[in-house]
C-alpha cells in the first residue's frame, strides 16, 4: 500500500450568493487506497479538531450510483477517470505531489449552495413534468404479457442507468441538460409502455430543461465524454429526431 | 419479559392462502372526497416510501414526502444490487407462492409470522407487473420473456433483475411514479429535512418535527397518519454497506415516544464485500451475491500460503462452502458463507493485508460461458471492483469479506403495518419484517415494495376510515410545542458540549465496538461488558465532542451527532437483545448456542418469538414478546446441506 502527497485548492463559498474564492490544504502521505472523498473526510477531521468550517461537498452511497457527488477535478466533472464518479476515484490515480482544483459544478441551474455542493432540484422538475408511464399502481397486465426484444431492453437499460449527477450539464458549454433529457426520454421511449405519452413527454420534458435555465446542445459531446454511465450522446439526436417526429 | 397489551398483532383467522384477501375485503374504505381531505406524511423517499406515497396520492389522499436527501432518487434503495424476487415459475422449475412462503420463513429461520411471510409471497408477482408497467428495464431472455436468475438460500430462478442495478431501476420506477403525483399537486416534496422527533396526542401518531439542513429551521408536520420508511441501522457498525447518511434516528425517535423495537440485534452480514483497509476507508463495498451463482468460494489448504492465486492448483484449494455445503455450495445463505469465511480468517487462513478475506473466483465461469456472457452479467460490478482496489477481477479472484447490509430488526408492526403508537405505520427495512433471522437475497426488494405499493395503501385506509379525523394539528398545540421545545433543548445541549473531537471518530469507536461484540459471533461475556464499554464511549462522547462554531451547510457536524447519539442508544438495545436471545437463530449466532458441527443452535421452547422492547426514559428497556405460532410449516433444523 503506497502513499502520496497532495495540494487540494478547493472553492469555498459560505453560501448561496456570497462571494467565494480558492483556498489551499495540503495532505501529506496520504494512502493511495483512499477515494478521493475520503481524503476529504480526513481534510474535514482536521478542520473540524481545528474548530473551522469543513469543506461542504454532496455525497451519499459512496459507490458510484446514487448520484449525490459530483464537482470539477482539475476542470473536469467527476474528475479525469473515464465512466467514473468522484467517490470512486481513488487517489491512486494520482501522482506524487499532484495539485488538484476542485470546485463546484458551474450552471445557472444549478446553484451553489456551498463549496463543491451545488443545487441540482431541477432535474426533479424535469422528471416530473413528464418523465414517467401514467400508469396506476394495481392497474398492470401480467408482466409477460408485454414481449420486449433482449437487445432492446439492455438499450432502454443503458439510458435509464443515469444517475442524475449532472455531470452532463457540468461539463457543457451551454450547461445544457440534454443528456438527462434524452436519457430519459429514449428510456421511456424504446419501450412498449412508454409508446402512449411518447410525443407529449419529449415536448414537455424538454420545455421543462429550457424554463429551468438549461442551454441547448451543439454538438460537442462533452457530456458523453464526462458521464459517469456512459450515456451516449447519440441519444440526444434520437431525442430531437423525437421533435421532428412531432411535426 | 412482560405482556403488552398492545402487542396484538392483529393476524387474521382461518386459511393462510386466503388470509390477506379477506383482510383486505373486510377492511373499511373511504370516499374519494373523504380522502382528498386527508393528510399523510411519509418520511422516507426510497422503494417503500415512494412507492407508498405515490400509491396514496394515486387513491386521492394529500400527501407530503420528507426526505434529507436533495432529491427522492439518492435513497439508498438505489444501491440494492442484485434483483428481486417472485414467483412466477417463468423458468418452469417448481416454484410457486407455496416455495417461497416456505423458503422465506425458513431463511428466516422461523423467527417470522407465517401469515405476513405468505402475504409477501403472494403480491410478489403483483410487484414485478407493475415494475413492468412503469417501464423498469428488466433483463429479457431472447423471446422477449422475463429472463430470471437463482439466488442464495433458494434451488430455483425467482430473482428479476436489471444487470447489477436492479435497486436503482426498481426506485426510479417509484420516484418517477412519485414525481408524477408531484406534478398532479397530490404530493408535496420536502427535501433536505431530518426528522427529529414524532408528535404523539392522545397515544396518536400526529406528525413530526424536522431540521432543514440548510436554513436550521426547526418544522412542525401534523398528519393523519405517519408513515416512516427510512431504512435501516447497519451504520451503526460504522463500516457498512450502507449509504454513508443511512441512519437510525427516525425510528430511534419514534421509539422513544412508544413504538416498539423488535429483534433489534437481528443484523445480516454480507458475506461478499471488498474488504477494509485504511483507517480512513468510509464504507464498504457491495460485490452482489449473485456473483455466487458463477463465482466459486475457496482459501488455499495451507495456512499462510502466500503464493498468488493463479499459482494455487486446484488440489491445494479449499472451496469450504461447496465442502460444507455440498448442495447449496457456494449459494448458501448469508448467515452461513459469512461466519464460515470469518472463522477460517480467523484460524490464520485468510488471504490478504492481515488475512482478512477469502477469494471468490470466476476464472472456472469464465472458462465455461466466455468472457462476454460474465461481462453481460457483471459487467458493472466487476468494473467496480477494479476501480476501488485496482485489481482486475476477470484475471485475478476478488477477495471478499463479510460486511454489516441489512437490519432485519426495526420497529415492530402488526399484521397492518401499524407500530404500537396507533397512527404511526412503518415500512420497509424500517419495520422489523417478513424475514426473521435472516433475509434472503433479492428479498428486500420485494419486501419494500410489497409494503408500499399494496399492504399499507390498504391498511393505512382501513386505519383512517375508522376514526373521526380531527385533521392535523395546529402548529401551536401543546403536543407540538412539547415536541418542538424537546428537539430544541438538544440541539442546544449538543452545541454546548464544547470539545473538539470530530463526530467521526466517536462512531468509529463505536463501529469497532459493535462489530467485535455483536457482529458475525456473539458470547455472553462480551456482550455484557460491551454494554459497560458502549455507556462509556457515549458519556466520553458527550463530553468531546465539538459542532464548530460555523458548521457545514450539508452533512453538517451537529446533523452527524444527532444520528450518532441515537446509534448509541440502539446499540445499547442491541446488544441488551443480543443478550436476552439465549440461542442461535438465523444472523444471531451466540456461540455458547452451536450444534457439535457448528451450526446454530435454536431453542424453539423458550424463543419461538418475537422480542419487542419497551423504551422507558431514564429506566432499562423492557422486554416484551409475541409468541409466534407455525400452522402450515413445522419448525425443522435449518439445513442447507
Amino acid at each position: 500500500m503506497g502513499t502520496l502527497s497532495l495540494t487540494l485548492r478547493i472553492w469555498r463559498q459560505d453560501g448561496p450568493g456570497e462571494p467565494g474564492g480558492f483556498e489551499v490544504f495540503g495532505l501529506d502521505a496520504v494512502s493511495t487506497d483512499l477515494s478521493l472523498l475520503e481524503a476529504l473526510d480526513l481534510l474535514n477531521e482536521r478542520l473540524i479538531a481545528a474548530g473551522d468550517r469543513p469543506v461542504g461537498f454532496e455525497h451519499d452511497c459512496r459507490e458510484g450510483i446514487c448520484g449525490s457527488c459530483g464537482f470539477l477535478v482539475n476542470g473536469q466533472a467527476q474528475g479525469p477517470q473515464r465512466a467514473t464518479s468522484v467517490c470512486q476515484l481513488y487517489l491512486r490515480q494520482f501522482r506524487d505531489g499532484a495539485v488538484l482544483t476542485l470546485e463546484p459544478f458551474r450552471a445557472r441551474a444549478f446553484p451553489v449552495l456551498q463549496d463543491l455542493a451545488v443545487e441540482r432540484s431541477a432535474f426533479d422538475r424535469i422528471i416530473a413534468a413528464g418523465g414517467y408511464c401514467s400508469t396506476n399502481i394495481g392497474s398492470a397486465p401480467e408482466a409477460n404479457a408485454l414481449l420486449i426484444g433482449r437487445e432492446q431492453a439492455a438499450q432502454a437499460f443503458d439510458t435509464a442507468a443515469c444517475i442524475g449527477c449532472g455531470a452532463c450539464v457540468a461539463s457543457c458549454r451551454n450547461a445544457s441538460a440534454s443528456l438527462f433529457v434524452a436519457a430519459k426520454l429514449a428510456h421511456l421511449g424504446q419501450l412498449p409502455q412508454g409508446q402512449p405519452e411518447r410525443r407529449h413527454r419529449a415536448r414537455v420534458m424538454q420545455a421543462q430543461m429550457v424554463s429551468e435555465g438549461f442551454g441547448s446542445c451543439s454538438s460537442h459531446l462533452e457530456c458523453e465524454a464526462t458521464c459517469p454511465k456512459q450515456v451516449s450522446a447519440d441519444w440526444i439526436s434520437w431525442m430531437h429526431r423525437e421533435s421532428w417526429r412531432r411535426a | 419479559m412482560s405482556p403488552n397489551p398492545r402487542l396484538d398483532p392483529r393476524l387474521p383467522e382461518g386459511p393462510i392462502a386466503t388470509a390477506w384477501q379477506r383482510c383486505r375485503e373486510s377492511l373499511p374504505l373511504l370516499s374519494p372526497n373523504r380522502k382528498q381531505g386527508l393528510r399523510i406524511l411519509v418520511v422516507g423517499s426510497g422503494l417503500a416510501g415512494a412507492s407508498a406515497a405515490a400509491c396514496l396520492a394515486e387513491q386521492g389522499y394529500r400527501v407530503q414526502v420528507l426526505t434529507y436527501h436533495d432529491s427522492p432518487r439518492r435513497a439508498h434503495s438505489v444501491a440494492a444490487q442484485g434483483g428481486i424476487n417472485a414467483a412466477r415459475n417463468y423458468a418452469n422449475d417448481g416454484d410457486s407462492v407455496e416455495r417461497l412462503f416456505r423458503d422465506t420463513v425458513k431463511g428466516g429461520d422461523f423467527r417470522a409470522r407465517e401469515a405476513g411471510c405468505h402475504r409477501l409471497a403472494e403480491i410478489s408477482g403483483s410487484i414485478i407487473d407493475q415494475c413492468v408497467a412503469q417501464g423498469v428495464p428488466f433483463a429479457r431472455e431472447y423471446g422477449g420473456t422475463l429472463a430470471n436468475r437463482s439466488f442464495g438460500g433458494a434451488l430455483v430462478s425467482r430473482t428479476f433483475y436489471a444487470r447489477g442495478q436492479t435497486g436503482q431501476q426498481l426506485l426510479y420506477g417509484a420516484y418517477q411514479a412519485m414525481l408524477r403525483q408531484v406534478a398532479a399537486g397530490r404530493v408535496e416534496l420536502l427535501c433536505r429535512r431530518d426528522m427529529l422527533d414524532l408528535i404523539v396526542h392522545d397515544g396518536v401518531a400526529r406528525g413530526v418535527v424536522c431540521r432543514h439542513q440548510l436554513t436550521g429551521a426547526l418544522e412542525v408536520l401534523s398528519a393523519d397518519a405517519v408513515l416512516l420508511a427510512t431504512g435501516g441501522y447497519s451504520n451503526v457498525f460504522y463500516l457498512s454497506t450502507n449509504a454513508l447518511k443511512s441512519n437510525a434516528t427516525a425510528i430511534w425517535q419514534a421509539h422513544r415516544r412508544g413504538a416498539c423495537f423488535a429483534n433489534p440485534c437481528f443484523t445480516q452480514i454480507h458475506p461478499t464485500c471488498i474488504p477494509s483497509g485504511d483507517l480512513h476507508q468510509s464504507k464498504l463495498t457491495l460485490m452482489s451475491e449473485s456473483l455466487r451463482n458463477d463465482g466459486r468460494i475457496w482459501l488455499p489448504l495451507r495456512p499462510g500460503d502466500d503464493r498468488p492465486p493463479a499459482a494455487i492448483p486446484a488440489a491445494e484449494r479449499d472451496y469450504f462452502l461447496e465442502r460444507q455445503y455440498p448442495s447449496y455450495g457456494n449459494l448458501v445463505p448469508r448467515d452461513l458463507a459469512s461466519r464460515r469465511a470469518r472463522e477460517l480468517c480467523l484460524e490464520g487462513r485468510g488471504v490478504g493485508p492481515g488475512g482478512r478475506s477469502v477469494y471468490l473466483d470466476l476464472a472456472e465461469a469464465i472458462a465455461r460461458d466466455g468472457p462476454e456472457a460474465i461481462e453481460a452479467r457483471y459487467g458493472n460490478l466487476l468494473e467496480m471492483y477494479e476501480r476501488i482496489t485496482g485489481d482486475d477481477p476477470r484475471t485475478t479472484p476478488m477477495r471478499i469479506y463479510p460486511a454489516p447490509h441489512y437490519t432485519m430488526g426495526g420497529l415492530w408492526v402488526d399484521y397492518h403495518l401499524m407500530s404500537t403508537v396507533p397512527g404511526l405505520f412503518v415500512l420497509g427495512e424500517a419495520n422489523f419484517s417478513e424475514h426473521g433471522a435472516n433475509r434472503l437475497g433479492a428479498s428486500a426488494l420485494m419486501q419494500a415494495l410489497a409494503d408500499g405499493y399494496f399492504i399499507a395503501p390498504a391498511t393505512v385506509t382501513g386505519w383512517l376510515a375508522e376514526r373521526a379525523s380531527g385533521g392535523p394539528l395546529p402548529a401551536d398545540h401543546p403536543a407540538c410545542r412539547e415536541a418542538l421545545a424537546a428537539v430544541g433543548a438538544r440541539l442546544e445541549a449538543l452545541r454546548r458540549v464544547g470539545g473538539s473531537q470530530p463526530v467521526d471518530v466517536f462512531h468509529r469507536s463505536l463501529g469497532h465496538l459493535m462489530i467485535d461484540a455483536c457482529g458475525i459471533s456473539r458470547r455472553p461475556d462480551r456482550l455484557t461488558a460491551a454494554v459497560d464499554e458502549l455507556e462509556a464511549l457515549r458519556e466520553k462522547f458527550l463530553q468531546e465532542v465539538g459542532i464548530p462554531q460555523e458548521d457545514g451547510l450539508l452533512d453538517g457536524e451537529l446533523t452527524k451527532a444527532l444520528r450518532l447519539e441515537d446509534f448509541f442508544g440502539l446499540a445499547d438495545l442491541m446488544l441488551r437483545d443480543a443478550l436476552a436471545r439465549e440461542e442461535s437463530c438465523g444472523a444471531h449466532f451466540r456461540e455458547d448456542h452451536q450444534t457439535p458441527a457448528g451450526e446454530a443452535q435454536r431453542d424453539d421452547e423458550r424463543f419461538a418469538h418475537i422480542a419487542a422492547w419497551e423504551h422507558r426514559p431514564g429506566a432499562t428497556p423492557i422486554r416484551h414478546s409475541e409468541p409466534l405460532v407455525f400452522r402450515s410449516i413445522t419448525p425443522g433444523p435449518r439445513s442447507y446441506g
